[in-house]
């Protein structure tokens, strides 16, 4: 199944054009340029320091831009969130997005139970039935396989896979359009990050998600992504089909980094 | 240093223009935390330097101050912060809370309706119901901003998840006309319903944090709850040892170490008044009909100067307006320094 069967519509959901950040004299990322469909998966590759984390900062609207519009495909129409009101957008970042972090303790709420955790955006959005937040908790951390009766632990009881897993829960349960993902697997050893992907891959088809992926992991890419895009030095070197980029690299950096992967 | 060396109730004029510019500021924005510049007081942190503030600010040579702490009259915080007002600022003091203009609390709102032209002062220790939920300041101010309250109610979600039913009993989180989430000071979740639709102003003064909000007469107040566990305004499931009050607040005071122990009204006030009105509980003694209702005394300017506390210790100074001063008074005096 590829990204075209699955979009229903030919409108992209997320568009980005020229966007830029600066620090200072210095460039975050430059002049990015790119649609998402519904349905697609972008994989956002590219050494340390190469404007990916601020890319996608700017997309989630964690970081404002000096330049460029993101647009969103939202229930009304689409819309600019660069320029939106401060509430509209945060209203977003919990219902239409999400946002999981490299790091679950920068996602989860540590002193707070695993089924809190999952319930809090259900409560953020108006949830106030007790009972159906957590039927509903329940049925989430199953999905990412984490046992019933761990509900009323805390994240800090359970190891790291299991906390990006619960991350994973807590970001998916209100059924946003679009997900970011920062190093969804970093930190994890290969086998948990084995089964995490397996998950990801198949929360991603089975709920129609939309997702852009930041990770210098070309593994990660190959399994998760429609698309790639490649950065170095806050530009866009490559981007185009994943496969293509990966078997056939055109610009140097792509070749490179490609090259660099250490064969077992 | 005398008391006419101060200013009329301790703080400058400009200091109390500027409380008195927040306390404004708060009322027009029920429920919201407006910062004030909180100056040092001659007490310490927590034991009510907003309060007193607010108070100060509040007061006029006319008022007629009652100060209480968890609903006593006679506690150390409530007879310290009377005594504060009474020399710098020489104003008729009570305990009965319906002769009040001004009410300055520690964690009790009175048992007795409160009434349009009284204004009620809570002091308070943490003015942000989400501390200890966000830590980041500069997060809640913007939640507050944004109205985002869903994290509220992950901490009831915790409280049912961990006891089975929302265990919060005090500084239980209200919503202030539709609006702001506002943390009512560490008031029994008993007092919340009492918030809501009050004839009388409430004000809210955090000296450490320099905060202070409010709530003008007649504002709707709801406390936060969930449609299956909703909110319950609980208290002990006794009455009242000495006045036999069914539905009062009651503070549990150990009476021994065999296990002893009894309830008693944690409003004094209320409790004395009632059994001055002849309602005797479990273990209260009846009241000896001399003692019952007198007329209340006139405010009087110089009835501060003694420095002492007038209403408990001196035999010439007016009784309490219920009638009772010294014998159960002094009784239950006694019964609490036994808790302690």
């Amino acid at each position: 199944m590829t990204a075209h069967d699955r979009s229903l519509s030919d409108r992209p959901l997320f568009q980005v054009q020229n966007l830029s950040k600066y620090y200072g004299a210095r460039i975050g990322c430059a002049d990015v340029s790119f649609d998402l469909y519904p349905g697609e998966v972008l994989g956002i590759v590219g050494e340390s320091g190469s404007g990916k984390s601020t890319l996608l900062s700017c997309l989630a609207g964690h970081m404002a831009p000096d330049t460029g519009r993101v647009i969103f495909d939202t229930a009304l129409g689409p819309r600019d969130t660069v320029t939106m009101g401060e509430a509209e957008r945060r209203r977003m970042g919990r219902t239409d997005w999400a946002f999981v972090h490299q790091n679950p303790r920068d996602g989860l709420r540590m002193g707070v139970s695993a089924g809190g955790n999952v319930g809090e955006r259900l409560m953020a959005i108006g949830a106030r039935h007790y009972g159906d937040i957590r039927d509903k908790s329940i049925d989430w951390l199953g999905r990412v396989e984490i046992a019933a009766d761990r509900i009323d632990d805390r994240p800090r009881a359970f190891s790291g896979g299991m906390q990006q897993r619960l991350q994973i829960a807590r970001n998916l349960v209100t059924g946003p359009r679009l997900v970011f993902m920062d190093e969804p697997t970093g930190g994890l050893d290969v086998s948990v990050q084995a089964r995490l992907l397996d998950l990801l891959r198949g929360l991603v088809r089975e709920m129609g998600l939309s997702a852009i992926i930041v990770t210098h992991d070309l593994a990660v890419v190959r399994l998760l992504a429609d698309r790639l895009m490649v950065m170095k030095g806050g530009h866009v070197v490559e981007q185009g089909l994943t496969d293509q980029v990966l078997d056939d690299p055109q610009h140097a950096y792509t070749q490179l980094l490609v090259s660099s992967v250490l064969q077992v | 240093m005398t008391a006419g060396d101060y200013n009329f109730a301790y703080l400058d004029e400009q200091t109390k223009c500027m409380i008195r510019r927040a306390i404004l500021k708060g009322i027009a924005v029920p429920g919201y935390q407006v910062p004030f510049a909180s100056r040092e007081m001659p007490m310490p942190y927590g034991w009510g330097t907003g309060g007193v503030q607010v108070t100060a600010a509040c007061l006029t040579p006319d008022d007629t101050l009652k100060v209480i702490d968890q609903g006593a009259d006679d506690t150390t915080n409530a007879v310290s912060i009377r005594k504060f007002f009474q020399r710098t600022a020489g104003v008729a003091v009570t305990e009965a809370t319906a002769e009040a203009t001004i009410i300055q609390t520690r964690h009790r709102i009175p048992e007795t309706a409160l009434t349009e032209g009284q204004i009620l002062v809570y002091q308070v220790p943490i003015p942000e119901p989400l501390r200890f939920l966000e830590p980041r300041e500069t997060e809640t101010r913007k939640m507050h901003e944004l109205e985002e309250y869903g994290l509220m109610h992950v901490k009831l979600y915790e409280d049912i998840a961990r006891h089975g039913q929302i265990a919060t009993s005090y500084a239980y989180p209200v919503k202030v006309e539709g609006r702001y989430v506002m943390d009512p000071s560490p008031i029994p979740k008993f007092d919340n319903p009492k918030l809501s639709d009050s004839s009388a102003i409430q004000l809210f003064g955090a000296g450490r944090e320099q905060r202070i909000y409010a709530l003008p007469p007649y504002t709707h107040v709801v406390s936060l709850d969930f449609d299956d566990h909703p909110f319950v305004a609980s208290k002990a499931a006794h009455d009242c040892d000495l006045c036999g009050a069914a539905d009062s607040y009651l503070d549990e005071v150990i009476t021994d170490d065999l296990g002893g122990r009894m309830f008693v009204c944690s409003d004094t006030d209320f409790c004395r008044c009632r059994r001055a009105a002849g309602h005797t509980g479990r273990l209260g003694a009846p009241v000896t009909a001399s003692r019952t209702v007198a007329p209340p005394p006139p405010p009087s300017p110089t009835r501060g100067e003694g420095g002492a506390d007038p209403d408990l210790s001196d035999p010439g100074a007016s009784p309490p307006p219920c009638g009772e001063g010294l014998g159960v008074g002094g009784h239950r005096h006694d019964i609490k320094e036994t808790a302690e």
